[in-house]
């Protein structure tokens, strides 16, 4: 039996609940499931469809009730469900450049404290570890990276920051992110990244679930030179792989 | 010069919005667009517009425009508002307009929009429309991602918003009447997708309640004051996308309803959604005022969604020709309530 549940947001709205957490199996039924509904609308199958949000265990379906009703819609997802090939999934591996210099790491000092790690050591643990992308969400282009390593897992602060700048790399509940935008913020911000995850004039996200990424240190320099390139428009990241399964 | 509207004082957050950029919220996009959309359809009726055409999206407080084209048509739909046209930037006196209806300006007049006093928001709209670009299939200002509308942003002293037309087409000026721009006596949800996180009790409580849009409401959520609602199961869940008019309840079991600048994503339970078709009168809702809640079916919440889509789809029956003003300024005072406000002045003075 498909193991999952459907629950309603509101009239034009259902959510496909693969389970609880963050976890890659349930991530990769939901990606594969969004990829199987954008098939078929795109094939003129499934009709109604506004659009699909995967998150970490759950699939929103956006659908419009008075050309979809709800009951048709469950039985047409029952279908794709069930013959589900999560393990088809595609991602592909990027590797980005953050600099983790005290001076655009203000929490650097203090995550060390509550994880009872140097800062040199945090910096290593979390530079070492490849990322998955779950979801994109919050912010324009902004990508859920897990899975922390476990010494670094952390509850989100106290008092959240009212603006940190755009480009910030944060960790918090075994999640690390960069902001791409200037925005209110709860995390721990252990660096900054001069990549542009959100091209505003295209409308792209750099990044998409089902991702790898790592992180490359650069120096405080490095770090200004690659931002006078981004403002330049001359820095051009481009995947290192594309195609790497995702395990199921 | 090219025809537009000048911003002579932008008022308290006046922005470009039409019905949306659905389709973008799987990159963390939200959907924006106008937080009533029915009052942007009737507006966009009024002056012969497709109904989802980009106007301006007046909050509380109204801006200040000069007329830089030959003529234009503009109308006004939202809360009620005195609305003043004067012939020029130097007048010191103008005429009354009333909302609901359609108006044509010549070159060089000035509108000043005053203060809403039973609603946040007011349509503005412009026939033919805004000459600005689409960003990601709408002219909808996202503020927090500077994105569409006029630069990403709300309007500011100085701007210079393009129209399509040079002139306004030769035709007459229309009223709409019977529309129904009130706030229903309980706002209709269907339940979830989280209320498993709260006991019966404390579901039965919520439905019971009254609450009040509080300071701090948004064109991206609307925070309600009342008893807090007890979580069963914690407050924390998974972060999961966020549908228009989820109500979360966070760790201090205020209720917060999310609009249309929602973020995509968030991670607290969801007790309930407001039906589509009781959004519009939601987004209108100014801070201060009562609210309360009434569960109903899918079922019935898709009724209620045909219907309000039948009303808008025939509004343009609705449309009167405006013959020669009946009503005296004085008349337009009284319809905006206006007239103790000066009596009492007069009366202070004296």
């Amino acid at each position: 039996m498909p193991d999952y549940r459907l629950l309603h947001a509101g009239d034009t709205a259902l959510v496909v609940e693969f389970g609880q957490g963050i976890d890659r199996r349930l991530n990769a039924k939901v990606l594969a499931l969004a990829r199987r509904i954008e098939q078929n609308v795109a094939a003129g199958r499934l009709v109604g469809i506004v659009e699909t949000v995967p998150t970490f265990r759950s699939l929103m379906v956006y659908y419009d009730p008075l050309v979809l009703n709800h009951a048709a819609l469950a039985v047409r997802i029952d279908e794709l469900v069930r013959d589900l090939q999560p393990a088809m999934q595609a991602g592909r591996v990027w590797r980005l450049p953050v600099c983790y210099d005290p001076c655009v790491a203000p929490d650097l000092e203090d995550v060390a404290r509550r994880t009872g790690l140097t800062p040199t050591t945090v910096v290593e643990r979390h530079s070492a570890e490849t990322y998955h992308v779950y979801m994109l969400g919050f912010l324009p282009g902004q990508a859920y990276m897990g899975d922390l390593p476990a010494e670094l897992d952390l509850p989100r602060r106290a008092t959240p920051r009212l603006t940190i700048p755009a480009g910030s790399l944060a960790i918090a509940m075994n999640m690390t992110c960069i902001f791409p935008l200037q925005s209110p913020c709860g995390w721990h911000l252990i660096g900054r990244s001069p990549v542009p995850l959100w091209d505003g004039e295209a409308g792209k996200a750099l990044l998409a679930p089902g991702d790898q990424v790592m992180f490359a240190p650069v120096s405080l320099r490095e770090f200004d030179q690659l931002c006078a390139k981004v403002m330049a428009r001359a820095l051009k990241i481009e995947p290192i792989a594309t195609g790497v399964g995702v395990a199921a | 010069m090219s025809a537009a509207l000048r911003v002579i004082s932008p008022g308290l957050l006046t922005t470009v919005q039409d019905f949306g950029r659905p389709g973008y919220q799987h990159l963390g996009i939200p959907v924006s667009g106008a937080l009533d959309p029915f009052s942007l359809y009737a507006a966009n009726v009024l002056v012969g517009n497709a109904p989802g055409t980009a106007a301006l999206e007046v909050a509380y407080v109204g801006p200040t425009l000069a007329v830089e084209a030959d003529s234009v048509r503009l109308a006004f739909v939202g809360g009620k508002v005195a609305i003043e046209i004067l012939p020029d930037a130097t007048a010191s006196a103008g005429t009354l307009i009333g909302s609901m209806e359609s108006v044509r300006l010549e070159r060089g007049a000035v509108i000043r929009v005053g203060s809403l006093w039973d609603s946040a928001i007011l349509y503005v709209a412009v026939e033919g429309g805004f000459d600005l670009p689409s960003a990601l299939g709408s002219r909808s200002t996202y503020l927090r991602g500077g994105l569409g509308g006029w630069h990403g942003r709300a309007l500011i002293a100085g701007d210079r918003l393009p129209l399509v037309l040079d002139r306004a087409t030769d035709r007459d000026e229309f009223r709409l009447d019977d529309v129904d721009l009130g706030a229903p006596a309980r706002f209709r949800v269907v339940l979830g997708p989280q209320h498993d996180y709260f006991s019966e009790s404390a579901i039965a409580d919520f439905f019971a309640r009254e609450y009040t849009v509080a300071a701090g409401s948004d064109r991206m959520a609307m925070r309600l004051d009342g008893a807090p609602i007890a979580h069963a199961r914690g407050y924390d869940i998974t972060s999961d996308a966020i549908a228009p008019g989820s109500i979360q309840v966070p760790g201090n079991g205020k209720p917060i309803v999310l609009l249309a600048d929602r973020q995509t994503t968030g991670g607290y339970p969801k007790l309930a959604t407001v039906i589509s078709a009781d959004l519009p009168a939601l987004g209108r809702l100014p801070i201060g005022a009562k609210v309360a809640f009434e569960p109903v079916s899918i079922e019935e919440a898709v009724e209620a969604r045909r219907a309000l889509l039948q009303q808008m789809h025939t509004l343009h029956e609705k449309l009167v020709p405006l013959s020669l003003p009946a009503a005296t300024v004085a008349a337009r005072l009284q319809d905006a309530n206006l007239i103790s406000g000066i009596v009492d002045g007069r009366s202070e003075a004296a």
